[in-house]
């Protein structure tokens, strides 16, 4: 089955690449000027996945300083640096940028168009995230201050005012933090409109909304809660610059402005961008789990409705981060609520994954280890969540390593474990070869390992009454032990992903040759060869149902003759 | 899979069950006061219903992977396809829809119950400032100042004594946080905040700043004595007295006044009125310098003196560039202060 051509009208068979013979410049040339949304896509991903290794060895150097109390691995400045930028770099960097370089790369693919909405837009959005990026690490060089101190950012990622006025951070390091992400939030509204205009207007005949793969449908929802999201922090942004340098008084406390204001515009930011992150992971998911598990996903409506609910009950809770912040009790109780009800359409989505797998016959590859990983890790992540919109527990929780073992949960336990899903499930639609299952199932393996002995154990000094943020801990608060097995399980991460780097290279290289359609899958994508030609589909081509290959397999049992 | 399934359980089992920590462990579920308790008592009720739901949810998901695996017998056909079903979509809907509702009224109980508790006249009230990198304590109906070390008496079921603490920041956002006394609140300036502890029984609580604050707020450690009715009395009685004069460290007195000391520092009785850094009137009556950083020896603070940037990297007070003998003098000054 694996190898057949499928006669989808419109998907075109080329010759096999030959070695290109271009000089390094033009190969060079041709990568800076390209407007093709899968080179797009790749340069976000190779993007997203180098700040990958560098925002993982600063977490190394945070746990090495953490392993025992009062180390002096790190000076307490640069640790402030390193998880100021762990941080930054994550969200901003990784996550967004994978996010964003899958949806490049797929969704076109998905829905049978033969490129984004607004290439032009597109590159040019993919260039001011890439130099958002590099103006933040420019910092390390550039950020000196007027005490030659303070090179990176060291306000946190979360930049609570009036911590970042000239006043308590001199020099330049929080202007470049600031600059940095005003000019790569460009670059992601500009993806958002782009992913947005090619879902509504570019999809192939017979696609309607309501047949789109869940994952492009998660994206389109995710472009829109960006929309919305984004702009805040930009703002917030532009308010905090404008404080710093034309003596404004928005945040400036001693002038009459307010630290709790700036708490607001960074959450109603803050908050909706968990889920900008999450839901990709959740489409990835959702285009996975039924690959391997051979069925149909469960109740596909129910996960479209529950995913649009996500995204628009996540504008209301944002203020659940601000529960020590002095509100009213009314206040508390209404965020209190709003952040329960996010519970119900995400506990839809995990019994939607549970019944898709349950009659099935499940294929333990790679890529659906992760996502089971996913499953499991998504809903303790959820219950802790629910702890902590509790809010007199948050009062306890809050801004200890409880949280940070909760919100490490969500974005590596679920999003980055879905995204390394999602690379070993496209990864031979990309380059034409297969990751190597041996070295795939030892990175997910200690991967799991790690993240277990790390996150779990977060929780537990979390309860014992150990905040975030600090560079060492007192010998005597029963911390010690814990945080040498965090450490431990840090380091077995980083092997995990030192692997999975290697395991990247050396397929490219060595890979065996996957074919159209390695994992016998359902989606448009793999109806075109691997890699796909520039501009994918020759004609548009034409779909019946939500799973046109599967309708081509199975002429016998097609989808759309149970279809609603 | 199966490994990745015991170490969850194993998370959740552990987390009922921590409850015997270690002495000198700050753990949140070692309450010894009103509000941590109901917040205990709330959050255990919580663990047990999500405890429920990961039992159920990920022993169905653990069930489903182990049976539906694809087996080497198997044939080349595909399983039966399910589309969906309507009536189970309803039913995990309602389900969480209802036990959202009891979580919420729960906690919105204990949120009025904390939050708006009247403070009853026999109150103690205490302004808490939190500065980069150390915390003052400021006692407005005695007349103390004090700093880092903050002292309460005992309070009882049946002889409430509750003390209400007034929150404020003289620079950036700080947060107070007891785990055994209270949750925490934040210091924000231009935004005062209230909060109140009833601590049930004698004994010292140790805490720390929670919301990142700069360079040292890893040392900005905080001390509350929970001291029984006698000996609260016999602390506020000493911390109301103007600084010791001993004429034998004289000379140590005439460093500290005749330096920068009193731009920041305040010892009643000298000339000394600084408000900037901690009053030093009762130094020698706190266990530790420096918020926390190290204990009140004289070896400590004569390091301390000495080079501040050594003992605690980043703290706001300047090394003065003294000589060996005025800071001997000085140490000795300082340490006549109880």
């Amino acid at each position: 089955m694996a190898d057949q051509t499928l006669p989808i009208a419109g998907t075109v068979d080329v010759t096999p690449r030959r070695r290109s013979t271009a000089t390094l410049l033009e190969w060079l040339h041709g990568w800076v000027v390209t407007v093709d949304h899968k080179r797009l896509g790749i340069l976000y991903l190779v993007y997203g996945i180098f700040f990958l290794l560098v925002a993982g060895a600063e977490a190394i150097a945070i746990r090495i300083q953490l392993a025992w109390p009062g180390m002096h691995f790190l000076s307490p400045e640069l640790y402030n640096e390193m998880f100021t930028m762990h941080g930054t770099t994550m969200v901003f960097l990784v996550g967004m940028t994978i996010i964003f370089g899958f949806a490049n790369y797929l969704v076109p693919l998905m829905i049978g168009a033969r490129d984004m909405a607004f290439p032009r837009l597109n590159a040019f959005s993919f260039w001011m995230s890439a130099f958002g990026g590099l103006l933040l690490y420019y910092s390390f060089i550039g950020g000196f201050g007027l005490y030659g101190m303070g090179a990176a950012p060291d306000v946190g990622w979360w930049a609570y005012a009036p911590l970042t006025a000239r006043a308590f951070s001199p020099g330049h390091a929080t202007d470049y933090w600031a600059l940095a992400l005003i000019v790569a939030g460009f670059g992601t509204l500009g993806t958002a409109i782009n992913v947005i205009a090619t879902t509504l207007s570019m999809r192939c005949r017979g696609m309607s909304l309501l047949r789109m793969p869940l994952f492009v449908w998660l994206m389109l929802v995710v472009s829109g809660l960006t929309l919305i999201t984004i702009t805040p922090l930009t703002a917030a942004q532009i308010m905090l610059v404008i404080d710093r340098y034309l003596g404004g008084h928005f945040f400036d406390t001693q002038a009459g402005g307010s630290a709790v204001v700036w708490m607001h515009f960074f959450w109603i930011f803050g908050h909706p961008e968990v889920y900008v992150l999450v839901m990709p992971a959740f489409g990835i998911a959702s285009e996975i789990i039924p690959v391997f598990s051979r069925k149909a996903i469960f109740g596909y409506p129910a996960m479209v409705a529950a995913s649009v609910g996500i995204a628009f009950v996540s504008l209301g809770v944002w203020a659940h981060h601000m529960f020590t912040v002095g509100m009213t009790s009314v206040g508390n109780a209404f965020f209190v609520l709003s952040t329960m009800l996010v519970g119900i359409p995400t506990g839809i989505k995990i019994f939607n994954w549970v019944a898709t797998v349950w009659g099935g016959k499940i294929r333990f590859a790679t890529p659906m280890l992760f996502c089971l990983g996913f499953l499991f890790q998504f809903l303790i992540a959820g219950l802790t969540g629910i702890m902590l919109s509790v809010a007199p527990w948050n009062w306890q929780l809050h801004n200890s390593y409880f949280v940070i073992a909760h919100f490490h949960y969500v974005l590596v336990g679920a999003i980055v474990f879905n995204i390394f899903a999602g690379i070993y499930y496209w990864y031979p639609k990309v380059t034409g070869r297969m990751l190597s299952e041996t070295l795939g199932k030892w990175h997910f393996w200690l991967f799991l390992i790690g993240f277990h002995l790390t996150f779990d154990t977060m929780h537990f000094v979390g309860i014992l009454g150990m905040p975030r943020s600090i560079y060492t801990y007192e010998p005597d608060r029963g911390w010690n032990h814990l945080n040498l097995i965090i450490s431990l399980g840090g380091m077995i991460q980083g092997i995990a992903v030192l692997i999975f780097a290697l395991n990247l290279v050396h397929s490219y290289f060595k890979g065996k040759m996957a074919g159209n359609d390695p994992w016998d899958a359902w989606t448009l994508e793999w109806a075109v060869p691997s890699p796909p030609p520039a501009y994918n589909f020759a004609a548009d081509p034409v779909v019946h149902s939500r799973r046109p290959l599967w309708d081509l397999k199975h002429p016998e049992d097609p989808d759309w003759r149970y279809e609603g | 899979m199966i490994s990745a399934l015991a170490l969850c359980l194993a998370v959740s089992g552990a987390r009922a069950v921590w409850a015997d920590a270690p002495q000198g462990t700050p753990s949140i579920f070692a309450p010894a006061s009103t509000p941590a308790t109901n917040i205990r008592d709330l959050s255990l009720f919580v663990l047990s219903i999500t405890g429920g739901i990961f039992v159920v949810v990920g022993g169905l998901l653990a069930w489903a992977i182990f049976r539906y695996r694809a087996r080497k017998t198997d044939d080349d056909s595909e399983p039966a396809q399910i589309y969906g079903s309507t009536q189970v979509e309803l039913a995990w809907t309602v389900i969480p829809i209802l036990i959202v509702v009891v979580l919420f009224l729960t906690t919105a109980r204990i949120i009025f119950a904390i939050q708006d508790a009247p403070k009853p006249p026999a109150a103690l009230e205490v302004t808490v400032v939190g500065h980069q990198f150390w915390w003052e304590f400021r006692y407005p109906k005695l007349g103390i100042v004090t700093a880092n070390e903050l002292h309460v008496p005992v309070s009882s079921k049946q002889d409430p004594k509750p003390t209400y603490l007034h929150l404020l920041s003289a620079d950036v956002d700080h947060s107070f946080w007891v785990p055994q006394l209270a949750g925490k609140t934040d210091l924000i300036p231009n935004h005062p905040n209230d909060t109140w502890i009833d601590p049930l029984h004698p004994g010292l609580y140790v805490g720390q700043c929670a919301q990142f604050c700069g360079v040292e707020h890893a040392k900005m450690l905080l001390r509350v004595y929970v001291d029984p009715p006698d000996e609260f009395a016999a602390w506020v009685n000493q911390q109301k007295q103007p600084g010791v004069q001993d004429a034998s460290v004289v000379a140590g007195r005439h460093v500290f006044e005749t330096q920068a000391c009193t731009n920041c520092h305040r010892i009643t009785g000298t000339a000394a009125a600084g408000t900037f850094g901690p009053d030093l009137t009762h130094l020698a009556s706190r266990a530790t310098i420096a918020s926390g950083a190290a204990l009140n020896t004289p070896e400590n603070l004569r390091a301390w003196i000495q080079d501040p940037d050594h003992l605690k990297p980043g703290a706001l007070m300047p090394a003065m560039q003294l000589n060996g003998e005025q800071i001997d003098e000085l140490v000795a000054y300082l340490n006549t202060l109880h």
